[in-house]
């Protein structure tokens, strides 16, 4: 019986993600879009706060939840050259683990950022943190250290001092790394279980924010990196480019949005691509109003949501055409996220808004927790993790 | 045996008897060191984490004498070890060597990061830990240890300040920074003082360099020039007249800097021009030979040479300026040493893209300004025409 019992749980162990949990920047896939129900529309620093734990230093990643962990980054000491990845029970906010790094990159970078800007990614076993820093590290969930890598001694001439901020993100057991910047600008492919290079392709030397998305094209599982010039589709598992797109007005910090064939690339004009089959991207719509500055739109049934300077926008996403925008204020760092038909926007001075969609929207709440709120947001397990900027909070009913 | 020392294995030998393994652990710890670029020997590495943290406690000084020449990314791997033992012997309710801990943090030879990990180790288990030992370390030369230092001290002072106590308050301003190296504590320092009716000269306090010999302007288009060697990177002479940018002559101009944080402002020294290389020149006498870090803050593309030889190289523009912000390691020689800066502008247009200054210090690998004095040898007196202050 005891045989029994250990081998369903390495079962469970050994699954990757559940399919509530929110494994990466922007959750699933990167879609901003959670399966939950029933999450709180209202809430305070007090008011539907299940847990909220300190956080070291500061920093705007966003938390990542899978089998029941929690999963954030910070930084922290003068200048912030001490990097920690820490570990919470997301039921009750225990603080399992620790673990630090000090920076061996430069830690210049925009006062908004920090070196704790990139979003870890996680299988539900493990969990790769990336830094501004070019500190890179994977974590068995328990904290044990698989492997760790100072990438500015691999590449010594990788610079951005406006601060690294893009997310790595997985495809199978590759973990895939945007290290799009003013000097040796790269995209990587890394094997999960070593950290060693499966390949390395060069990039458009600028610095760059975009968080890379993994598809499928062709039969083919690919990511996609994007700079203000391209966006181009690379096999994941080795690093061939499959199609491209260039333009030279494409965003440098959004992340694209899929519809089925669609890819939304945002920028100024967004284009959306009909990717065929012989990887020939085609554009199908252009249009101005998807021209958020920071925030990364998101698609749900059928419909595309993206922050303007002042609000929200909806526009169809087969034909770009814009159906409504409603102001929300100003202060979109975050990008916004979707559960149970409501959109959840962070913004910069600590509030969310709630807005519950339709063929008109209608806003339902402004939650403040009165702290620096530049951190997506991430919904799992009943629950909406906010990451301020000194402290992680879930906010949940109370069990 | 690989990379470990024959003293570091003294040293392992010499720990206490409940230490783990000599040779084990540093067997061990030497795969910890191995690790190499491109995740080379991850493997290894990530078995012998496991197996050192499985050590316990007491694998504890043997991690932190392991990263006293370990790189900084073998130090990170060391680091989890220890933070990981000590996490979970706290958690189990398990005590740390503090013992050896303390002696570990005491003795200044060990890397200071280390004796850092070893002082927070510590804290973990004490709480008085800071009170019994930051007294002590205001001239430590681990930064984050002297840090802590400063801002114990600064609270002292602080407090005579709430009791009026101005004296009082003035003295430990100045004791505190006799250790400050950090721009914000010296700044508070600077400010609480010039308040106090007492100036403090910053230039001189962080070693920033303040005369200086300019020459502009090579050729910079599309960035190019960043990687052409221009005559002063073969040698400078100061009476020399070169074929600059556009087949203009380009002079050397003495300039001397009065701005607290040593910046030179090329565009008022040099006149506005984009797309262009400037070179910043200036011999150093230093009364002994010693490393020597030389940061430098600028929002151009830069490179520093000490005597002759590339010491750093950052080719970005506009994107950010700080002190310190690039950080050059280097060996002073005892007597005259040649300084060379190269300050590359590039040519974008936008208003937030027209800055070209720099500014230059010399301190020792905590922060703290090592002695020197610009030399005036007749060689270095370049036309007088050129005199200038920013």
């Amino acid at each position: 019986m005891k045989r029994l019992l250990l081998s369903v749980i390495l079962l469970l162990l050994a699954r990757p993600a559940w399919a509530g949990d929110w494994p990466q920047f922007r959750g699933p896939g990167g879609a901003a879009v959670s399966e939950e129900k029933g999450l709180p529309i209202k809430w305070s620093a007090t008011e539907n706060v299940r847990w909220k734990a300190e956080l070291p230093g500061r920093g705007v990643s966003s938390p990542v939840i899978a089998a029941g962990r929690v999963y954030v980054t910070s930084a922290s000491t003068y200048r912030e050259r001490r990097l920690h990845v820490l570990c919470f029970d997301a039921a009750t906010g225990k603080k399992l683990w620790e673990r630090q790094f000090a920076a061996t990159g430069g830690t210049m970078c925009h006062p908004k950022t920090s070196m704790a800007a990139p979003t870890p990614v996680t299988d539900g076993q493990h969990v790769y943190a990336l830094f501004a820093t070019g500190d890179l590290a994977a974590f068995h969930r328990d904290g044990d250290l698989l492997w760790y890598r100072s990438l500015l001694r691999d590449y010594p001439d990788i610079t951005n001092q406006v601060g690294m901020a893009a997310s790595p993100v997985l495809a199978g057991d590759t973990l895939l790394l945007p290290l799009e910047n003013a000097g040796d600008s790269f995209a990587l492919g890394v094997d999960v279980k070593t950290g060693r290079n499966r390949w390395k392709t060069p990039r458009r030397r600028e610095i760059n924010w975009v968080t890379p998305t993994v598809a499928r094209f062709g039969g083919k599982t690919a990511v996609l990196f994007q700079t203000s010039g391209d966006i181009t589709a690379y096999d994941a598992a080795n690093g061939a480019v499959l199609w491209s797109y260039k333009n030279d007005k494409l965003g440098t910090v959004p992340s694209p949005a899929l519809l089925d064939d669609l890819v939304i690339v945002p920028g100024n004009p967004s284009v959306a691509l009909r990717v065929s089959e012989g990887g020939n991207p085609e554009v199908v719509w252009k249009s101005r109003k998807l021209a958020a500055a920071y925030a990364s739109p998101v698609v749900y049934r059928g419909k595309i949501y993206a922050m303007t300077g002042i609000g929200v926008a909806c526009l169809d996403a087969s034909t770009g055409e814009e159906l409504w925008r409603e102001r929300l204020g100003t202060g979109f760092s975050a990008s916004p996220v979707i559960a149970d038909g409501k959109l959840y926007v962070a913004k910069e001075e600590g509030d969310t808004s709630v807005v519950e969609l339709g063929d008109k929207p209608k806003i339902l709440a402004n939650n403040s927790l009165k702290e620096p709120l530049l951190a997506t947001p991430a919904i799992a397990g009943g629950a909406i993790y906010l990451r301020t900027e000194k402290h992680l909070y879930c906010i949940a009913a109370k069990k | 045996m690989g990379r470990v020392g024959f003293g570091q294995l003294l040293a392992v030998f010499l720990l206490p008897a409940a230490s783990v393994s000599a040779e084990s652990s540093v067997e061990v710890l030497a795969r910890l060191k191995a690790v190499g670029r491109e995740g080379e020997h991850n493997e290894a590495a990530a078995r012998a984490w496991k197996k050192v943290v499985g050590q316990g406690p007491a694998a504890l000084p043997a991690i932190l004498q392991a990263m006293d020449d370990a790189d900084a990314a073998s130090a990170n791997w060391l680091r989890t070890a220890g933070d990981t033992i000590a996490e979970r012997a706290v958690a189990a309710g398990n005590s740390l060597p503090a013992e050896a801990l303390e002696q570990f943090v005491h003795q200044t030879r060990h890397n200071g990061a280390a004796r850092r990990l070893a002082y927070e180790w510590l804290c973990r288990v004490d709480a008085k830990t800071p009170d019994r030992l930051l007294a002590g370390m205001l001239q430590d030369p681990s930064p984050e240890l002297r840090r802590d230092a400063v801002a114990a001290v600064l609270k002292q002072a602080r407090s005579q300040l709430d009791k009026d106590d101005k004296d009082a308050a003035r003295a430990a301003y100045r004791r505190a920074l006799t250790g400050a190296c950090d721009k914000d504590q010296v700044d508070l320092i600077a400010k609480e003082l010039d308040k106090l009716g007492d100036k403090v000269d910053v230039a001189a306090h962080f070693g920033f360099v303040r005369q200086w010999l300019l020459v502009a302007s090579f050729d910079n288009h599309d960035d190019a020039g960043f990687n052409v060697a221009y005559p002063p990177e073969k040698g400078v002479d100061p009476k020399a007249v070169y074929k600059g940018k556009d087949g203009k002559e380009a002079r050397w101009i003495a300039v001397t800097t009065v701005d607290p944080y040593g910046m030179v402002d090329l565009n008022k020294a040099l006149g506005k021009h984009k797309g262009v290389v400037a070179y910043a020149y200036a011999a150093i006498e230093s009364p002994q030979a010693r490393p020597v870090q030389i940061r430098a803050g600028s929002i151009n593309g830069i490179k520093i040479f000490l005597n002759g030889k590339e010491l750093y190289h950052l080719d970005e523009y506009h994107h950010g300026m700080d002190v310190d912000q690039h950080i050059a390691r280097g060996t002073l020689k005892a007597g005259r040493n040649e300084l060379l800066l190269k300050v590359c502008q590039n040519e974008q247009n936008e208003d937030w893209a027209q800055e070209w200054k720099f500014q230059v210090r010399l301190c020792d690998a905590v922060g703290a300004a090592v002695p020197f004095t610009r030399t005036h040898s007749k060689t270095d007196n370049p036309p007088k025409r050129g005199e200038a202050k920013p």
